[in-house]
């Protein structure tokens, strides 16, 4: 390749400057192109190559679910007004009619009862939020379990993880403007959890609210972060991750003719395109069908923000659930002793709210962990290598055992979030469900580690028996001599590439470095690196398989009577 | 007088007065209590002595096992005397007494006694002991009830067991604040006065009877509006609206993949 091998002639540029098209539309085009080089845009994306498979939808849901987020977001905007002024209800909903209630509250129920197509609009932008966390949720299970997040994708993977905590500050704040009872519950958590911060947390509650909870300012402020502030940063993050994801290309599942070098699958000008769009108008389509026909958030029930009752049920949206779970999860007592104490000081003491503070370690650790986990897991293998192909879950045990152990960590939290509802659908004792989660979350993330490791192993081994054995074809065959033996069907050959295309690495053992020497670092690496990879089925060798294939032709000539079979079956006797 | 102050240094003198002390104060007493006795029994709307005899042979028949052969209660269950008729028209009236069996608490179920009978077993229960009488139909009327003060005020004394739409809630221990949808008003005001199972007592110097009828105005105005935004999922707020969107939600936005 040197410099001269230029794409066109010089000839050639100027006749394509000279070129007049003949129609009036392509005239226009012609114009446009000229000024926005839209064919170079064209030529670049619309041959852009993406794999087909189902698991791959849920980045996109996502992203159609902020589209929607937006637009009914704007339409949100035009009626919502975040102040908290005192006002009088005078609308349409007879059970609130003459309460005193803030503006915010007030014009959101406004927007449910008074504005046309205002409750479908809220309900809309409601559910739109809770499918875009759990697209964003599913979206990030997929890459995990698949290592799609291996290089060289880990900034994308922590990209990713940025974009779920915006999804979460966005929910957050967006479920706390109504003003009602249930949102300004969950700003006296957050406020309580501030103030459990020893020292500073009194001036972080003052310094968010403006003043003493719930003081006049915070809802105007959660506003500004809800509207602007977090919708930009999530639209510079995906603007970032889908600049990556050109980048990199797209991964793809194994199968045959897919390489670490190639994407197999359709270009996206006119497949991707035309399939894109039309699910974008499915995501929206399914949206709106929810949205018109079940209730989120009923604010009218909750009535106008009062720091006094708790109603029963008060719970956040699913993605808070978690955080409200583990709060539920902490004891305040252990027998008698209170875990809550105080830090004498000549000012008077400063109390630490340990039954607060403690449960927002396991929080901050699990999303620590999720952030840096792309390096945790290539120290650990010592894997330096590009993957484009994904894992299949089965073949990379331990990781896939670490992602189902933390999914029951975050699901015993979940649950617990919502223990009161647990109990009473259940007929189940609420104290039994925190006591016996107190030992689940321990416990169980633990049992799913064990128990996905070893489902993980033996769907392995069946799919050694698979390439080896072939498949059970349900087809009993009696012998001529009297023998029964069930016919076996051999994969075929794309099935047998998906099966034995994996890599199954052996535990590496400490690696000395430049100077020669074990470090103490390096040796813990090489513990971990044997407990990820100690236990492992390698996929079925070229030999392996050939002696099957042997195999199955003696199987074959076993059917040479009765004799034969007799004479071999007493020399294997002896 | 001469006499009265010539025996004052009597040694009997000191425990003749202590008597008179003690006649006194026991006379005024039982005098008052069957005063208030008899007012009981007349705000127990002039319940037939044939109605408190039939009560009576239904409570030793169907009730005397627990609560007792004079409904002096037992280890199995409490005392009635005093419960009052509001008690009775409540735990009878919705099927949770007599008990199916024992547990955390009396669980609703379809009524065992007609409203003539569980009149009869509240004219009884009435004749054992002051207490709560059946509310008058004046206090049921929620065309007179206001129900934006009613929400207001189930909202700061109710919503946080029944939950804010009133769709119930859970208690320690498997005990549980039940769901009011549907309840009737006479039922609703019989709890608040008697506080049956685990619910406290809202008297009438907590809540006047006015705004017992506000509060279920408000009640039967909730039931009767439906549910502006569509199905409900339950009124049971974000969980249930999460489960949705995992469960049918996810079903259906895969479900075109699965062709």
């Amino acid at each position: 390749m040197s410099a001269t091998t230029e794409k066109y002639t010089e000839a050639q540029y100027l006749e394509a400057e000279q070129y007049q098209p003949a129609t009036r539309t392509g005239r226009i085009t012609n114009y446009v192109d000229q000024r926005v080089g839209g064919t170079g845009i064209v030529r670049e994306f619309g041959r852009k190559i993406f794999p087909d498979h189902w698991t791959f939808m849920f980045g996109e849901v996502a992203l159609y679910s902020f589209v929607i987020l937006i637009l009914s977001g704007t339409f949100l905007t035009f009626w919502f007004d975040p102040s908290m002024a005192s006002t009088r209800y005078d609308g349409s909903y007879a059970p609130l009619q003459g309460l005193e209630m803030s503006t915010a509250y007030a014009t959101a129920l406004e927007l449910s009862f008074d504005v046309r197509g205002g409750l479908f609009m809220r309900q809309l932008h409601h559910w739109a939020a809770l499918l875009f966390v759990m697209a964003m949720s599913i979206h990030m299970l997929r890459v995990f379990f698949t290592g799609a997040f291996r290089k060289p994708r880990e900034l994308n993977w922590v990209v990713g993880c940025a974009l779920l905590i915006m999804g979460l500050a966005a929910g957050f704040t967006g479920y706390s403007l109504p003003d009602e009872v249930l949102s300004g519950n969950g700003l006296r958590i957050i406020d309580g959890m501030m103030k459990a911060i020893p020292v500073v947390g009194t001036y972080m509650s003052f310094f968010l609210f403006g003043g003493e909870f719930p003081g006049g300012e915070v809802i105007p402020r959660l506003y500004v972060l809800h509207i602007m502030v977090i919708p930009a940063l999530i639209l510079v993050l995906i603007a970032v991750h889908l600049f990556m994801v050109v980048t990199h290309k797209h991964t793809q599942y194994p199968g045959p003719g897919r390489t670490e070098r190639n994407v197999v699958g359709y270009p996206v000008g006119p497949v991707y395109a035309a399939k894109a769009g039309g699910f974008f108008f499915i995501v929206f389509g399914i949206l709106a069908v929810i949205s018109g026909t079940f209730q989120i958030n009923a604010l009218w029930n909750y009535g106008p923000y009062d720091p006094s009752p708790v109603q029963a049920g008060a719970q956040p949206d699913w993605y808070i659930g978690p955080f409200e779970g583990v709060l539920r999860l902490m004891p305040g007592f252990v027998g008698e002793i209170p875990l809550e104490f105080v830090i004498p000081t000549p000012w008077g003491g400063n109390s630490v709210a340990t039954p607060v503070l403690i449960p927002m370690i396991p929080i901050a650790v699990m999303f620590l962990v999720m952030f840096i986990w792309p390096w945790i897991e290539a120290w650990i293998t010592g894997d330096k290598k590009e993957h484009h192909i994904l894992d299949r879950p089965r073949n990379a045990p331990t990781r896939t055992a670490i992602g189902a152990a933390s999914v029951t960590f975050y699901c015993i939290m979940w649950g617990m979030g919502s223990n009161d509802l647990i109990a009473t659908h259940f007929m189940l004792s609420l104290n039994d469900i925190t006591y016996w989660s107190r030992v689940l979350i321990f416990v169980g993330p633990v049992i799913a580690f064990v128990l996905t490791k070893r489902i993980c192993l033996s769907l392995q081994r069946k799919d050694r028996e698979t390439v080896l054995h072939g498949h059970e074809a349900g087809v009993i065959e009696m012998l001529p001599h009297g023998e029964f033996r069930e016919k076996h069907t051999r994969p075929s050959d794309y099935e047998l590439y998906t099966l034995v295309a994996f890599e199954s690495p052996a535990p590496s053992g400490p690696q000395p470095n430049a100077k020669g020497k074990i470090t103490r670092t390096e040796k813990l690496r090489a513990r971990l690196n044997q407990w990820f990879y100690q236990d492992r089925v390698e996929p079925v060798s070229r030999e392996e398989y050939l002696e099957a294939l042997e195999h199955d032709h003696h199987g074959d000539g076993h059917e040479g009577g009765l004799e034969a079979t007799d004479r071999r079956s007493i020399e294997a006797s002896h | 007088m001469k006499a009265l102050s010539q025996k004052r240094r009597h040694p009997f003198a000191g425990v003749a007065l202590l008597l008179l002390g003690l006649l006194i104060t026991g006379g005024l007493y039982a005098a008052a209590t069957t005063i208030n006795q008899a007012q009981a029994s007349q705000e127990a709307d002039g319940y037939s002595a044939a109605d408190v005899d039939e009560g009576e042979r239904l409570f030793v028949a169907n009730c005397a096992t627990c609560h007792g052969i004079n409904a002096e209660g037992t280890d199995a269950g409490p005392s009635l005397i005093g419960v009052g008729a509001a008690s009775v028209d409540f735990q009878v009236g919705t099927g949770r007494m007599p008990m199916q069996m024992h547990g955390p608490q009396a669980q609703e179920k379809p009524r065992q006694f007609n409203d003539e009978q569980t009149m009869q077993l509240a004219a009884y229960v009435a004749s054992l002991g002051a207490g709560p009488a059946v509310p008058d139909d004046e206090y049921l009327d929620v065309d007179q009830g206001d129900p934006a003060r009613g929400g207001e005020l189930f909202r700061i004394n109710c919503a946080m067991c029944h939950n804010a739409a009133a769709a119930g809630g859970a208690l320690t221990e498997g005990k549980y604040a039940p769901s009011l949808h549907g309840v009737e008003a006479r039922h609703i005001y019989g709890a608040m006065v008697t506080g049956p199972q685990n619910m406290p007592v809202f008297s009438d110097s907590n809540i006047p009877p006015e705004d017992k009828r506000d509060i279920i105005a408000f009640l039967k105005t909730y039931d009767s509006q439906g549910t502006p935004g569509g199905f409900s999922l339950g009124f049971l707020g974000p969980v249930s609206e999460g489960l949705f969107i995992w469960t049918g939600g996810l079903a259906v936005l895969i479900a075109p993949w699965s062709g």
